[in-house]
């Protein structure tokens, strides 16, 4: 990183992530980050992005300033083309109707499995993370970019819980569990872009942030790291990337 | 192998057959609809976070030291707390429960599961919408294909993996879920019970079909021949309903849609309080807000006016241009 950034550790991350995604996609996001990334790109570059709520929410418009504090708030309605019952519009998922689904992450390993649910033993946790929500169902569903914090606790080589399944143990396990679509997609960080190795399903780095070096992204990694043969450099945030993102999130709830 | 879980098909007509299921008016108190909830009942909640949660009912069944509740709700924020804060609660089946994701970890929630003063038992979204489909529909179960390969699956003896009879496709069996009881919160309805929900439904609809009793509170009492002007805006028959509490602001400092949005100052300072000391804090609040007021009027008050007047005029801005 530079010494004086122009962004936060929040913004590069929710700007980052909005690149991934294409107009015409129909999206399920998650609140935090994938909220404010999905609308940052409907703004900048995919008008026709479709943007689903676990509230029960198609086509989510969402208004500058009034970023809904959960996925349940009316706020996730305003210029929708239609509301819904919570459990039909994660049936959506199921049918295949959905390309991405966004969320962010509190702890992820080596094949891209989430945990939101405990912290240590399930039995005995040392902490009781709040858990799921609509997370398993979207990621067991369809394909996913996950947007997080880059931490060596957050990056483990195997985490004390699947919530969320990823790639399980890697190679076909995923859907030999039962989960023949989707999978992980993308990782987005402040430090990196990862994708997973078609075969063994173990995360590698595709992209490094700009002013962030190999080893900047393995010290903060719990595992061996794959690097992509070619690892590109990502192109910083524009101004005007930043300036609409600021305009959406101006009290700063997801990008402080 | 029976699943202890799950309401025999014969009980559940049986519980229907003996509901007075006629048009009737059925509008009472919160106190008289509490009479409905009997200790270590099932209970379902309506809405979903901070969304058209009902807390006049909640806060009569706190009033009322009601004990072990077993409690099931989409998503579960502040109401979970307290519901395990108060002890009127001591299990509640959900998909996610922290006061709200602005705010962290619950450190209610924490010290009741993490010390094995209560149980969280987690579902995937999906799965607790499934749950009380299948409740609804009057089976025993529904397949899904998600939480399979995960620890949420694990964690989940009564859900059945199986071999679809079909396809060979490996499925998830989820359990139906019919509460004894379920409380709603609605913006209108009339003195029968025909419901009319405005905005995010969430899992409200199952929930009434599937439960054996319904507490509905709402907004406000309509008449019946406003509700025939518009059916086609009914989410509930009135033959699901057996109790009609009007009580305003009564998802409050929740949300309820097109009305008013959550009270945050409240819940910031709910959460500073609870979050800093879970047992005195949770014990002063409870005090304060549930057991001194004479009334949901005076709960309100002490919320104050400021904050119940800025949450309506952002909760009607919705319908604004």
């Amino acid at each position: 990183m530079t010494d004086t950034p122009r962004y936060t550790a929040s913004e590069i991350l929710a700007i980052l992530s909005s690149r991934q995604l294409k107009d015409g996609q129909v999206v399920f996001a998650g609140v935090g980050t994938p909220l404010l990334a999905a609308t940052l790109a409907q703004r900048l570059r995919c008008p026709g992005l479709t943007i689903l709520f676990e509230g029960g929410v198609v086509g989510a418009f969402v208004e500058p300033g009034k970023l809904p504090p959960s996925t349940n708030d009316q706020r996730c309605t305003k210029r929708a083309n239609m509301v819904l019952g919570s459990a039909d519009v994660l049936l959506l998922l199921q049918r295949g109707y959905v390309d991405i689904g966004f969320m962010g992450g509190a702890q992820i390993d080596q094949f891209g499995n989430l945990n939101s649910s405990f912290i240590g033993d399930p039995a005995a946790p040392k902490t009781r993370l709040p858990g799921t929500g609509g997370g398993n169902d979207i990621s067991s569903l369809t394909n996913m970019i996950v947007a997080m914090k880059h931490e060596k606790r957050r990056f483990v080589e195997h985490v004390d819980f699947i919530t969320s399944p990823g790639f399980i143990r890697g190679g076909t396990s995923r859907a030999e569990s039962g989960l023949p679509a989707g999978g992980m997609f993308r990782v987005i960080t402040e430090l990196a872009v990862f994708g997973f190795d078609a075969e063994t399903r173990r995360m590698k780095v595709l992209a490094l942030n700009p002013g962030v070096s190999r080893e900047n992204v393995q010290d903060n990694t719990g595992f061996d790291l794959v690097f992509d043969e070619q690892i590109a450099i990502t192109a910083p945030p524009t101004e005007h990337e930043l300036e609409t993102l600021r305009m959406l999130d101006p009290e700063r709830l997801f990008t402080a | 192998m029976l699943n202890a879980q799950v309401e025999p098909y014969e009980r559940l007509r049986e519980n229907l057959s003996q509901r007075d299921r006629s048009l009737r008016e059925k509008v009472m108190t919160l106190e008289e609809a509490a009479s409905f909830v009997q200790d270590g009942m099932k209970v379902g909640i309506g809405g979903s976070t901070m969304s058209r949660t009902p807390m006049a009912m909640i806060w009569e069944l706190v009033r009322q030291r009601r004990k072990n509740l077993s409690c099931s709700r989409a998503i579960t924020s502040t109401d979970g707390d307290i519901l395990f804060g108060s002890g009127v609660s001591d299990h509640i089946i959900t998909s996610w429960f922290a006061q709200g994701i602005l705010w962290g970890l619950s450190k209610v929630m924490r010290r009741h599961v993490e010390q094995g003063l209560a149980r969280y038992e987690e579902w995937s979204h999906m799965a607790v919408g499934m749950r009380f489909r299948a409740g609804g529909m009057g089976v025993p179960f529904l397949p899904i294909r998600s939480m399979l390969g995960s620890g949420v699956m694990d964690q989940r003896p009564e859900a059945k993996p199986i071999d679809c009879p079909f396809t060979g496709e490996k499925l998830l069996l989820v359990p139906a879920l019919n509460p004894d009881v379920a409380l709603i919160h609605v913006q209108r309805c009339d003195a029968y019970g025909n419901a009319q929900i405005d905005g995010l439904q969430f899992m409200d609809i199952d929930l009434a079909l599937a439960a054996n009793r319904v507490i509905l509170t709402t907004e406000r009492i309509v008449s019946n021949d406003q509700i025939r002007r518009a059916p086609d805006q009914t989410k509930i028959p009135f033959f699901c309903v057996d109790a009609v509490v009007e009580v305003p602001y009564g998802s409050a400092p929740h949300e309820c849609f097109g009305l008013y949005e959550p009270m945050l100052k409240h819940m910031e300072a709910y959460v500073g309080q609870v979050n800093s000391d879970p047992v005195e804090g949770m014990r002063d609040y409870l005090e304060r807000y549930f057991y001194a007021p004479k009334s949901w009027n005076e709960y309100l008050s002490l919320i104050g006016m400021e904050e119940v007047l800025e949450a309506s005029q952002r909760g009607r801005s919705i319908y604004n241009d």
